[in-house]
């Protein structure tokens, strides 16, 4: 056990088992992706409130679910940065945040863009939408101590505590937003209520959560390859891959 | 220096208590702010001039300034800790009293926990006190204006003490003032809710014994979890340095 | 020869992808004054924030009466002393209060006592002179005041020269000796000659040129 927790820290060994894993989590991703956004925009049914406009959930949904799962990645990988000192958790964390602070954006601006339509402006102070935007913020404040600590582990360590402080108080800012919403605005309708989705509705959308999900995992290998390369660079592997590679 | 013999040096079993040591260190920051007492005015005058600015910039009307007025009040409250914390440990940090206290034998999230104290004694205690005077300026009736010091006196504690954690966090750094506020401003936005709904729900006659029972709990939570963040932060800084 | 306080087996720190120092070992016992020696860069201060446990940045062991020293973290602090380079003084409080506040921590002594050791390191009339307008010197004296009457068996002492007059120097490099015969510990990282007998050498500054 304890071995292969040491093997998994070592980034040699990630790097080589990803760039494994990568071509079928792009072509699977990929192609679920396609399939349910497809699927969901051409083929699944009207929504008998909102018409066709429902549809950017496809995007939506999938964009700000991944969002938030990541933070709670990130908070684990924290964890395991500060109890155990692995050097991948912190690569982790580093790669990660800014790829979540996209999707949180893509999933505020689909919102913004669902909401035109539907309540006839770009923004309301929507439940939903505010929690997504002080994500935006927790997720801007974690790439800015990153970026202004110089020292690699310091900045590590620095982050990893943000991170947990951020994730034990996710909740408190989703409980406490949700019920200043109530009371400001009672009785709008929500975006994203479903209390009967038809399968039609709900099985492109589980599609496209997975396979943005899986591409969420290539795209955090790719840039947890590049971090490792950039930390290793005086390394003997990466020497000896660099010179192979140009031969 | 010295020419007396002493007795043959042996190790020391028993130390200062950690009650004893968190009052030394309460104490003295106490000490060393009223040896510089423009410091302590400071946020004051910044929480008065930001208050103000609403009616310049917004409107004096008696509707909107009673409507926004507990928010107003809130904002400025909370802008004014966010501004006093850079002190919280920059001066501790440079002159080198802080490798002492983190070395002191005993558990230093104690020892953060009566720092913060004595930071919430100096900044935000004297904003409560000054908040019936900028209440009535903005036409708070009677029964806010004593809400409002109340969550204001349950809530600056926790300002201070989430903010302890990030200017442990940002210690050392250039700019640190701003990142401070990048990190802290969004962990704040449940106290700020909470705070300005029960003065709202008190303007609309609902009982507010609910909400400040919650905002006691947001202060239980952060005097027992946000001492342990910003103990570890502060050896992460001071590793760095 | 006695158990010893404080060992260190295979430290090894980097610092901004340059390696400091590897394999470094060595023990600290009772009744010997410890010199660090290297040139400027060589990690010098970052051995003794590292041995007083500011620097996390390192791997190896470091053990405190035999025991892991992160496992007996208070009885260590209890027991190491650490001056740096900031002298940890408030430069709006007296020497007086400096020297109080930072005794409350380890073990309050009544003020005649405090006055006795400004008095010995040549502060006196100036005990109650707010320490922003006492000279570097004097500022550093005040910290080292600390020294005639704490008791803890291990110090660390990064650079206390620095600041203080020829006077100064002979007196602490008594101090010191004293300290040993004693039965104290002492680690030094200094730019001055040390004259002392039987003092020991940690050296540093060759590990920096070699890479992974």
């Amino acid at each position: 056990m304890w071995q292969w927790f040491h093997k998994l820290g070592s980034p040699k060994w990630f790097f080589g088992i990803a760039t494994r894993f990568m071509p079928w989590l792009l072509i699977l991703g990929l192609g679920l992706l396609a399939a349910g956004i497809v699927w969901g925009l051409a083929f699944a049914p009207k929504d008998y409130l909102q018409g066709n406009s429902y549809r950017i959930i496809f995007i939506h949904v999938p964009t700000a679910f991944i969002a938030q799962s990541a933070y709670i990645m990130m908070a684990v990988a924290a964890v395991v940065t500060l109890v155990w000192r692995m050097k991948l958790a912190d690569v982790f964390v580093k790669a990660v945040a800014p790829v979540g602070l996209v999707l949180t954006f893509l999933s505020l601006f689909t919102g913004a863009v669902w909401g035109k339509p539907t309540w006839g402006t770009w923004w309301i102070w929507d439940a939903r939408l505010t929690s997504m935007l002080i994500l935006l913020f927790l997720y801007g404040g974690v790439i800015a101590l990153d970026r202004a600590i110089n020292d690699e582990k310091s900045a590590a360590r620095a982050v990893a505590v943000l991170v947990l402080v951020g994730v034990v108080n996710i909740p408190i800012i989703k409980y406490s937003v949700e019920w200043w919403n109530t009371l400001h605005q009672p009785a709008t309708f929500k975006l994203t209520e479903k209390p009967s989705m038809p399968a039609e509705m709900w099985v492109p959308l589980v599609l496209s959560i997975l396979g943005l999900y899986l591409l969420f995992g290539w795209l955090a290998c790719l840039r947890m390859q590049t971090e490792i390369l950039q930390r290793e660079q005086r390394t003997k592997w990466v020497r000896e891959m660099i010179t192979a590679g140009r031969s | 220096m010295n020419a007396d013999a002493r007795p043959v040096i042996k190790p020391i079993r028993n130390g200062v208590g950690a009650f004893a040591a968190m009052k030394a260190v309460f104490a003295r920051d106490l000490k060393v702010a009223f040896r510089q007492k423009q410091d302590l005015l400071n946020p004051l005058l910044f929480f008065v001039m930001v208050v103000s600015l609403f009616p310049l910039g917004v409107s004096p009307e008696v509707s909107f300034l009673r409507e926004a007025g507990a928010g107003i009040l809130w904002v400025a409250a909370l802008l004014s800790v966010l501004l006093s914390l850079d002190h919280l440990f920059r001066h501790d940090f440079d002159d080198g009293t802080l490798e002492q206290l983190v070395l002191q034998p005993q558990p230093l999230f104690l020892l953060v926990l009566a720092k913060t104290l004595a930071h919430w004694m100096l900044t935000g205690l004297p904003l409560v006190l000054l908040t019936p005077v900028l209440g009535v300026m903005v036409h708070q009736e009677g029964n806010s204006i004593a809400v409002l010091c109340l969550t204001l006196l349950i809530g600056t504690p926790v300002l201070s003490l989430i903010g302890a954690i990030g200017a442990a966090l940002t210690l050392g750094l250039r700019s640190a003032g701003v990142l401070l506020s990048l990190l802290i401003i969004p962990l704040y936005i449940p106290v700020l809710i909470f705070g300005t709904g029960t003065v709202a729900a008190a303007a609309d006659g609902a009982s507010v014994g609910a909400y400040v029972a919650l905002m006691a709990a947001f202060l239980v939570l952060a005097v027992t979890l946000a001492p342990f963040a910003a103990a570890a932060a502060l050896r992460i800084s001071l590793s760095n340095g | 020869m006695s158990e010893p306080l404080l060992q260190a087996v295979n430290l090894q720190c980097e610092r901004d992808e340059r390696v400091l120092f590897r394999n470094l070992s060595f023990s600290i016992v009772p009744g010997t004054v410890t010199r660090v020696e290297g040139p400027n860069g060589s990690g010098k201060t970052t051995l003794l924030r590292i041995l007083a446990g500011l620097n996390d940045a390192w791997s190896g062991d470091l053990k405190w009466c035999g025991e892991p020293r992160s496992s007996v973290r208070e009885e260590f602090q209890r027991n190491m002393l650490y001056l740096g380079h900031r002298p940890g003084i408030k430069s709006l409080l007296t020497p007086m209060e400096n020297l109080r506040a930072l005794m409350a921590a380890r073990r309050p002594m009544p003020d005649d006592v405090l006055r006795q050791a400004l008095a010995g390191t040549g502060l006196s009339g100036f005990e109650n002179v707010p320490c922003r307008n006492l000279s570097a010197g004097q500022q550093r004296r005040v910290a080292l005041a600390r020294l005639l009457i704490a008791d803890e068996p291990l110090w660390l002492l990064d650079e206390v020269f620095t600041a203080i007059d020829a006077d100064g120097v002979n007196a602490i490099e008594t101090l010191l000796q004293q300290r040993a015969a004693e039965g104290g510990a002492v680690v030094v990282t200094t730019h001055h000659d040390l004259r002392m007998d039987g003092m020991k050498k940690i050296v540093l500054g060759g590990g920096a040129a070699d890479e992974c």
